[in-house]
């Protein structure tokens, strides 16, 4: 039985949403209570895929690395030891919008690189590539829950090895066929470093429970994965403490104390 | 290196593939050394290829109260849930521990793309038609929520996608949630259809073999792909059941497609696996190789085999029975290895007649007897996503 939860330490934080390029601007709106914004573009810039890779890698592979390599950098803690999860909601939606038509049309045009980029771990294989990281890495999903379910993940891994594991969460927007049905309309990326033991750069600890709800839609943070992490986020930038529910699950929730 | 672990029971297992429905079918199509690949009659647009295809799905329903997770991937899922008791147990393991601990845990590399592949084939004025308009048919996490529905968890739910290691990082997961003491229960659930992306995009890469797979010989010419559902059951305790006994993860850090020349992330996946077990290469009777008949796999894998096991251990890769099934080749194969443990039968290597001059004196191309303590089965997949899993006899 483990009712007393599982204590990670965030070490650093990386952050790219519509018009905030990194958890600094990020934090200074959310301290003064005001809502990012949920809709809208944002696009990853990382330093460490070198130019070439830059052109080519897709948008999604894109914001992944640059909030991951935000949140190692500000770790203090080298990108190539740290195990990482990476978690979306919907995975590359473009490629699968492009591989899609081109199913419908000719199959045999199919490209071979947007092939092999279409896969729910590509930013996990670019990141571990880019930074010669040899350690564990996942990708989930977990439809709204993708953040609290990769969160959750995160921590585990954490805890189980003991050692500093690297999460990132993120989508991308897209048009099409698909986007109109998903509502694929922002593009976000928020990265964290959790480490098993606090550090010179701890900014805060958190606890983590898997809760169960009554209903899990009655949750005030339900809806996309951006949605559901703001409010941690809004508490880490007051750095006053306190405990949010975030949708898990149809009838579970992860229960997070931010612990002042 | 990490520590040891607990061992855990595996209290129940299943698997649906080409070679049939349940344990039984697969015990027997490997003893009788039958293949379950045919030519590829499964794509409108003609692709000369062998694939591992489960027979009826077309025929298949759903249940009424489940009518809207139609689609092929959740027809496979439902087809193999119920073979060889495993929804019961499932359940039982539920009533035994209380929904919220147990964790569901689904490893799928293109989950249900299949029904997206079609909204778009059938689109009308450029929309989605409205049989098909369903956001959960065209999630990543689909067959999660549709195995939620089914069974009612109230633990941990989430896919793991990392394309053909999906499903055997799942048992890593599942043995990190009970070790932390957060459920007493996980069910694993690794399910992946054909569709046109995985046989044309493979195609593209020129890794489809236009014959059935020959894994490690020497004149292979790559995979032939299929597809799959397997289930287990972790729990701490069970009595006469087999052993989960480490897991490895690594990645390669070297390309997207391409395995590591020297295989560093396959070693590293393999020392760990075997530092959880405690255990050493010398002790494993066993090694279910990811095997799947591609240039590189192959080369790397067989020089690995080669170099870290003694001769007299044995090893295999059974694709050229189902063919190779991405996402849910890592459960399908765990429970392949667990058939193996328990009927003491080491399976060959189906289709392939002249081994790579790599391959060590351990591959074992014939079937043959032997009891079989200890055993792993290897699982790599695209972004240089690794894991090996260590397996066990009854205790």
């Amino acid at each position: 039985m483990n009712d007393a939860g599982l204590t990670v330490h965030v070490d650093g934080i990386g952050w790219c949403t519509p018009g905030l390029a990194d958890w600094n601007a990020a934090r200074h709106m959310l301290r003064e209570g005001v809502v990012p914004a949920l809709v809208g573009q944002a696009k990853g810039a990382p330093a460490m895929l070198p130019p070439n890779e830059r052109r080519r890698a897709p948008d999604v592979v894109l914001m992944a690395c640059d909030v991951a390599g935000q949140a190692c950098a500000m770790s203090g803690h080298e990108a190539s030891d740290l195990p990482c999860v990476f978690a979306s909601m919907h995975g590359d939606s473009a490629i699968t919008e492009n591989l899609c038509v081109t199913l419908a049309t000719n199959p045999l045009e199919l490209s071979p690189t947007r092939f092999h980029n279409s896969v729910l771990n590509a930013p996990a294989g670019y990141w571990t590539v880019a930074t010669h990281c040899h350690a564990a890495s996942n990708a989930v999903s977990a439809a709204g829950a993708s953040f609290a379910a990769g969160l959750f993940e995160a921590a585990v891994e954490a805890n189980a090895d003991a050692v500093p594991t690297l999460f990132a969460a993120y989508d991308i927007a897209v048009h099409g066929m698909l986007g109109e049905l998903m509502r694929l309309d922002t593009s976000w990326g928020i990265a964290m470093v959790l480490s098993p033991q606090r550090g010179p750069h701890t900014l805060a600890t958190l606890r983590l429970r898997h809760v169960e709800v009554a209903d899990a839609s009655a949750l005030p943070t339900t809806g996309t994965p951006f949605a559901s992490a703001l409010p941690m986020f809004a508490t880490l930038a007051r750095g006053d403490g306190g405990e949010v529910r975030i949708a898990s699950g149809r009838a579970t929730a992860l229960s997070i104390e931010v612990l002042a | 290196m990490p520590s040891r672990i607990p061992p855990l029971a595996i209290t129940a297992h299943t698997a649906t593939s080409a070679l049939g429905r349940g344990c039984l079918a697969h015990a027997r199509a490997l003893r009788e050394r039958r293949s379950g690949l045919r030519a590829n009659d499964f794509s409108a647009t003609p692709l000369a290829c062998a694939i591992g295809r489960v027979d009826g799905l077309e025929q298949a329903t759903l249940p009424n109260e489940l009518a809207a997770w139609d689609c092929r991937n959740n027809r496979l899922a439902w087809l193999g849930l119920g073979a060889d008791g495993f929804l019961d147990a499932a359940r039982a393991a539920i009533a035994r521990h209380g929904a919220a601990r147990v964790a569901l845990l689904v490893g799928t590399s293109t989950a249900s793309i299949g029904a997206t592949e079609q909204a778009y084939r059938e689109r009308v004025d450029g929309r989605i038609p409205p049989a098909l308009a369903h956001p959960h048919l065209h999630t990543p996490h689909s067959l999660g929520l549709f195995l939620e529905t089914v069974l009612g968890t109230r633990g941990p739910c989430l896919t793991i996608a990392t394309a053909c290691s999906s499903s055997a990082k799942i048992f890593a997961q599942g043995e990190r949630l009970i070790r932390l003491g957060i459920v007493d229960a996980a069910i694993l659930a690794g399910v992946d259809t054909l569709c046109g992306s995985v046989l044309f995009g493979f195609n593209a890469l020129e890794l489809v073999s236009p014959e059935a797979c020959r894994p490690f010989d020497a004149a292979r010419r790559g995979i032939s792909i299929g597809e799959a559902a397997g289930f287990a059951l972790l729990e701490r305790e069970g009595e006469g059941v087999p052993r989960l006994l480490g897991h490895g993860e690594s990645s390669d850090a070297h390309h997207m497609s391409t395995p590591h020349p020297q295989g560093l992330g396959a070693r590293l996946a393999l020392a760990d696996a075997l530092a959880r077990a405690g255990i050493g290469a010398h002790d494993v009777d066993y090694v279910n190789l990811h095997g799947t008949a591609t240039l590189k796999n192959d080369e790397v894998e067989a020089t690995l085999l080669a170099d870290t096991f003694p001769p007299g251990t044995r090893a295999s890769s059974t694709k050229g029975w189902t063919g190779h099934t991405l996402g849910a080749a890592g459960i399908l194969e765990a429970v392949l290895t667990l058939l193996a443990i328990e009927h003491d039968l080491v399976p060959g290597t189906l289709n392939t007649t002249t081994p790579d001059a790599l391959c060590g004196p351990q591959l074992a191309l014939a079937n043959e007897r032997r009891a079989i303590r200890i055993a792993l089965s290897n699982s790599f997949g695209f972004g240089g996503n690794n894991c090996t899993l260590a397996f066990g006899c009854a205790a």
